[in-house]
């Protein structure tokens, strides 16, 4: 499974989506309505699954900036 | 060997201040809305004070505490209130209410542990009651943070409200309800949840004399929260052998209802085991549980003669946090 797959796994079971919902591309706020809380609880779970600290939550505006952000911490 | 003092509780009271504020209310004092403050907490409206302090809401529940007990004051030994928003430093909230139920023979005094702090005292009065000449306790919670919040900071000036509550326990011949506990504190984090500090002011250095508004990290106490609370309880379950399906009610302490959402989900149990009434009274900290708890009670859901396991778990400033298993009647 790719780090993409996993995290929209993850979002999909948060947020009670469909899996076509979730595209690298996808806006949390704008497009998935995801608040505050929902992107805590999905950075949550991402830490706990990949093993990492995700620091802060701002500058993650679409599921792209998370499967970025999440591959450099696994790579470094 | 001497057999164990068995405790339970005997009654439970609460006093809600009458001015109820609701979400649409705080929109003229901020700008904010009913519906975000809906979907983000769950909270509709909550009481605040219109002056009484923290003594004064914590000394009418002690009256409907004692009102349902059918025990003289007299025969109190120890009252202990739960508060991170004291009247005052000294007297404590406690010595004001002993002295205004008059319970002339117990010793009081308040404890801190913010919103874990009902949970804090309840275990700390069990485990005296134990050891003790006395055979009664009062316990309670009592807030008025209004009074601790910044009112032009809308993120976190719409999450509380004012009230007291609380329980007397005492010794029994029946069955212990105490059955198992986990409490802890992780002070790393304090800065997640800070109010009321003080700088030092004296003639050999001058500073600041303000005491500081509550400040909160909303995204460091969700994490804390959604992964301290499901292990606390999974740890009271296991230390007693209790299988989790036993739990007749999760009292959780009443802070925002998506995390009492996400901990039901994380517990693999049916919400309806998690009673809520934050939707009416905000979060009120060292009162969330006792207020929850004298409801159910009220509406003879639970201390109603049928016994019952019940899990009690808060969180809070400190950080700290807490759960008891208790096995009722």
């Amino acid at each position: 499974m790719t780090t993409f797959e996993k995290i929209q796994e993850i979002i999909v079971d948060q947020l009670d989506k469909e899996e076509t919902e979730v595209q690298l591309s996808t806006n949390f706020r704008e497009e998935l309505e995801a608040d505050s809380l929902d992107l805590f609880q999905i950075i949550n779970d991402i830490e706990d699954e990949f093993d990492i600290k995700i620091e802060s939550e701002e500058g993650l505006t679409t599921v792209e900036d998370l499967v970025k952000y999440v591959e450099g911490q696994i790579e470094s | 060997m001497m057999d164990k003092t068995h405790v339970k509780i005997y009654s439970t009271g609460k006093y809600i201040p009458p001015h109820r504020v609701s979400n649409h209310d705080l929109t003229s004092w901020m700008d904010t809305s009913d519906e975000w403050i809906v979907k983000r907490t769950g909270i509709q409206s909550r009481y605040l004070s219109r002056g009484d302090n923290t003594s004064n809401l914590c000394i009418k529940a002690a009256h409907d505490v004692l009102e349902d007990s059918h025990i003289d004051a007299d025969e109190i030994g120890l009252i202990i209130v739960a508060t991170m928003s004291p009247d005052g430093q000294s007297p404590s909230v406690a010595s004001k209410v002993q002295s205004a139920i008059q319970a002339g023979q117990a010793m009081a005094f308040d404890m801190n542990a913010a919103c874990s702090g009902f949970v804090y005292a309840l275990s700390t009065a069990e485990k005296i009651l134990r050891h003790a000449p006395y055979g009664y306790a009062l316990v309670l919670g009592g807030e008025v943070m209004s009074k601790e919040i910044d009112w032009t900071d809308r993120k976190t000036a719409v999450l509380f409200g004012d009230g007291a509550a609380g329980v007397l326990i005492g010794k029994t011949d029946e069955a212990d309800q105490f059955i198992s506990e986990d409490l802890h504190a992780n002070g790393d984090k304090g800065k997640a949840l800070t109010s009321g500090n003080r700088q030092v002011d004296n003639p050999l250095v001058q500073s600041d004399k303000s005491i500081s508004y509550l400040t909160m990290d909303g995204r460091e106490i969700f994490n804390f929260v959604t992964r301290s609370i499901p292990d606390s309880i999974h740890k009271v379950l296991n230390e007693s052998r209790t299988d989790i399906e036993d739990i007749d009610y999760f009292l959780l302490h009443q802070a925002n209802a998506r995390i009492i959402e996400i901990i039901a989900k994380k517990l693999k149990r049916p919400l309806e085991t998690f009673p809520m009434n934050i939707q009416n009274y905000g979060n009120t900290s060292a009162a969330s549980l006792p207020i929850l708890l004298d409801e159910l009670a009220k509406e003879k859901k639970v201390l109603n003669g049928k016994k019952q396991k019940i899990i009690l778990s808060a969180f809070g400033g400190g950080l700290t946090w807490g759960t008891l298993l208790l096995e009722i009647n």
